[in-house]
């Protein structure tokens, strides 16, 4: 199916400027892409991947980061020799981008159509009337529900996915022969995620256009690429046709990488029934009304969680799954009463933490702790790591030498060396930050620890180390955990047991393994399919 | 391999050291440093430098500046000597400054962060308080506290503290609105860390550079306020203060204009430097300025 060459790089380097963690952001890319042809370049975050884009369109933020070395060829003209008024009438119109955060990547105060308008105004000489009736095709043939009204939209009256394809259908207006796709569906949900993959790929095969697409997931490369090129901190390790990547790679770190994504078949269940229920949430409710001022008229409230029981025993592993918007964050806040319910109970051993006092209730905290999602913005940045471990044991009560101790401790126990008790939290990587957040939930020997996202901000191999933490400890400790993700994969891996949110409501709920195996609930069953690579299976040789 | 994330990277150098290193990159803050050094010896060595009391006579009536070398900077029309007017006028203008600073700041962070950590009802109510006192003049307000309480030198600190906290409070109450959703709070609350402590431990400490950074336009303007008064001869008359100096000298300015010259320079110097000062800090606590 590959047909003439399009963009051609080889040898490509590109420096960074004096103190940065490394001299070269990128040293010795070569990659080609043809027509009709989808190269994924993957890495991890600090690989060089995004950088590669704007190397490509010659954003790059010079004269600190710039190319030092090597050649881009676009279509047999040399982008390194353009200057910046020819590179205006390639970009766009030859090349195009699509981007991560299609909600930024938007001007907040035009309105859609006046966005593609611009972008056609500049590259394409018609009339205004033929101008919008281009823009209208481009939006309909992106599936957009409503194009005529999309195009008189603000963005943010639309969805996110819809946003998405609002890019897509920019990038693709001028059918330009290379899209340059930077994490194009990683703020989106996993329903939408393959929607949107779909189309990127069918309008790819109409226009017969070459695409980079770039992604850290490689879940999105099973699902959509020809030929895959990996990187590690700038250095290229391993290209070659995507089946050969993916199901025999030959580079180790590739190996690693492709290793640590979560398998998607459930180990078997050892849930033990007869253990002791430690955490039962019964008819929990709650709406979020928004407030309206003086004269600002009334705003629809939001149900986030209707009617919800669950329950936890000791042990085992609760996985809440669902999309944004599901409530189950809100599920982690009402159960750790960070956020009031409107009713129902939370029993926590025999007490209903719901009910408590405000005194009562800082007591009753040792016995639910909880892990966040963000690692940086779940440390206070001015306490020294060994004071934020020992905190919740000297408020409830402990001599603070004896906690500072323990907290080295417990250090140890989350495979960090004794030396990182000095520190503050910005000297350490995402990975290092989540394992104090871990440390410091275990501080208190709660009988419970509620987990919201706990590794989604990680990357593929830090994520995958600190799961095998997470199970380790459980097993050790027999910690019960209520882990609350997005991520499918993720939930295969840790949960006994889970349940499937929409809209606030439980739909599905059961053993990992049944649920996996077979869905019995529409919106699972459209959950589980959308997985993006739910075909392959990644080979597991070398794990970490 | 280096996919494990355990390994540390290397010790990062104190926070002491990172903030002089971003604040010498900054020469006018270097600048306003030396000024501001210099204000603070001259106010040491007053007692040294021209030891007696700086409001007794010291020489003939307006002698120009360097003239006698007894009154080096000249004296004024009741031949008091300027150079030791100024050396003790910079102990009362850097305690006025200081003090009354320390005042607006604690009572502005107290009501800032009562009002952003709680909102609410509390919020309306302190918010309500603080607009009630934005609404009069500064100065006017100012004057009636001093016609009420009397000239002396510590009430007029004091009142300088309370008519000028109204800004830091609302600066407050926007950090804290800020801060208090951030994971971290959540984070001690569920370890159980009361209010009180969460206030002040946990949100205060991350809302500070802004409300350092300010303390040094306070402090700028705290001085304004205290020669404005001296100027209107409403400060303490017992006490060598610039303000006072000036407002003596303008009844001689067109003949001997040193007499206000003097201290008026001393004023714009010791404003600039807190000013250069403040900027310094800014650019150094500014977190966004890396490298």
């Amino acid at each position: 199916m590959s047909g003439d060459t399009i963009l051609e790089i080889a040898g490509l380097k590109v420096a960074l400027p004096k103190g940065a963690d490394r001299p070269l952001a990128l040293d010795g890319l070569s990659l080609t892409v043809k027509s009709g042809e989808v190269v994924c370049l993957v890495g991890e975050s600090g690989s060089g991947k995004s950088l590669t884009a704007g190397a490509v369109m010659r954003l790059l933020p010079e004269p600190h980061v710039h190319v030092s070395g090597g050649s881009i060829r676009f279509g047999g003209v040399d982008i390194l020799a353009q200057t910046e008024t020819q590179m205006k009438a390639i970009r766009g119109k030859e090349i195009s981008m699509i981007f991560q955060e299609p909600m930024t990547a938007l001007n907040p105060q035009k309105t859609v159509g006046w966005q593609i308008d611009e972008m056609l105004r500049l590259h394409m000489k018609a009339g205004r009337k033929e101008r919008r009736a281009h823009a209208i095709e481009m939006l309909n043939r992106t599936h957009i529900p409503d194009p005529e009204g999309a195009y008189n939209a603000y963005p943010h009256q639309i969805s996110g996915g819809q946003r998405q394809r609002v890019m897509i259908a920019m990038a693709l207006s001028l059918s330009p022969r290379l899209i340059i796709a930077d994490e194009p569906t990683t703020a989106l949900d996993v329903t939408t995620q393959l929607q949107i993959l779909k189309l990127i790929r069918d309008l790819q095969d109409e226009e017969g256009a070459g695409v980079l697409f770039i992604t850290h997931d490689f879940g999105v490369v099973a699902e959509i690429a020809d030929h895959v090129v990996v990187l590690r901190q700038g250095e290229m390790v391993e290209s070659g046709p995507a089946a050969q990547v993916l199901n025999a790679p030959q580079h180790a770190y590739t190996k690693a990488l492709i290793a640590s994504v979560p398998d998607l078949k459930p180990p078997l269940p050892k849930v033990d029934t007869d253990a002791p229920v430690v955490l039962t949430g019964t008819h929990l409710m709650k709406t979020f009304k928004a407030r309206g001022g003086f004269m600002a008229g009334k705003r629809k409230a939001v149900v986030a969680v209707k009617d919800l029981s669950f329950e936890l025993r000791r042990g085992e592993t609760l996985g809440v799954v669902g999309e944004s918007g599901s409530g189950k964050t809100t599920v982690s806040r009402i159960v750790t009463r960070l956020l009031e319910a409107d009713s129902g109970s939370v029993q926590v051993g025999d007490t209903d933490l719901l009910a408590c006092s405000p005194s009562q209730l800082r007591k009753m905290r040792k016995h639910i702790q909880m892990v966040f999602q963000d690692p940086m913005a779940s440390l206070n940045p001015r306490k020294r790591v060994v004071d934020l471990i020992a905190q919740g044991p000297i408020v409830h009560g402990e001599a603070p030498e004896k906690a500072r101790a323990r907290a080295r401790d417990l250090l140890e126990l989350v495979e960090l060396s004794p030396a990182a008790a000095n520190r503050f939290p910005h000297e350490f990587s995402g990975g290092q930050r989540q394992r104090i957040g871990i440390a410091r939930a275990l501080a208190l020997e709660p009988s419970v620890i509620v987990a919201d996202e706990p590794v989604s901000a990680l990357d593929v191999s830090v994520q995958a180390q600190v799961l095998k933490l997470l199970a380790e400890l459980r097993e050790r400790m027999s910690l019960s955990l209520l882990f609350v993700t997005h991520d499918l994969r993720v939930a295969a891996q840790l949960c006994d047991r889970i349940i499937v949110m929409q809209k606030g409501e439980i739909v599905e709920s059961g053993l990992t393994y049944e649920v996996f195996a077979n869905p019995q609930h529409e919106y699972t069953r459209t959950l589980m399919t959308s997985i993006p690579g739910r075909d392959w299976t990644p080979p597991k040789e070398t794990p970490l | 391999m280096s996919l494990t994330d355990t390994t540390l990277a290397p010790a990062e150098p104190s926070r002491a050291i990172v903030f002089w290193r971003r604040y010498r990159r900054n020469r006018a803050a270097l600048f306003g440093l030396v000024i501001f050094t210099v204000v603070v010896l001259m106010a040491l060595t007053a007692g040294i430098v021209a030891p007696g009391d700086p409001l007794s006579r010291a020489g003939a009536p307006l002698t120009k500046p360097f003239v006698d070398m007894a009154t080096p900077l000249g004296t004024d029309q009741l031949g008091r000597d300027i150079l030791a007017g100024i050396f003790y006028g910079a102990r009362i203008s850097l305690l006025v400054g200081v003090v009354a600073t320390l005042v607006a700041i604690v009572i502005g962070v107290v009501i800032g962060a009562l009002s952003g950590y709680f909102g609410g009802w509390v919020d309306d109510v302190l918010m309500r308080i603080t607009e009630a006192f934005q609404t009069i003049p500064n100065f006017v307000l100012l004057l009636t506290l001093v016609a009420i309480l009397g000239s002396k030198i510590e009430w007029i600190t004091v009142a300088i503290g309370v008519v000028s906290w109204t800004a830091p409070a609302r600066m407050v109450r926007a950090e804290f609105m800020s801060l208090r959703n951030r994971e971290f709070v959540d984070a001690a609350r569920n370890l159980g860390v009361s209010n009180t402590a969460l206030i002040f431990k946990e949100i205060l400490p991350n809302a500070l550079p802004p409300i350092i950074v300010y303390a040094s336009v306070v402090m700028a303007l705290s001085i304004l306020l205290e020669s404005a008064l001296a100027f209107l001869g409403l400060g303490d008359p017992n006490y060598a203060s610039w303000g006072n100096m000036i407002g003596q000298g303008r009844a001689v300015l067109r003949e001997d204009w040193y007499c206000a010259a003097i201290p008026g320079v001393a004023i714009v110097l010791t404003v600039l430097s807190f000013s250069l000062v403040g900027e310094g800090m800014n650019d150094a606590l500014n977190p966004r300025q890396k490298q």
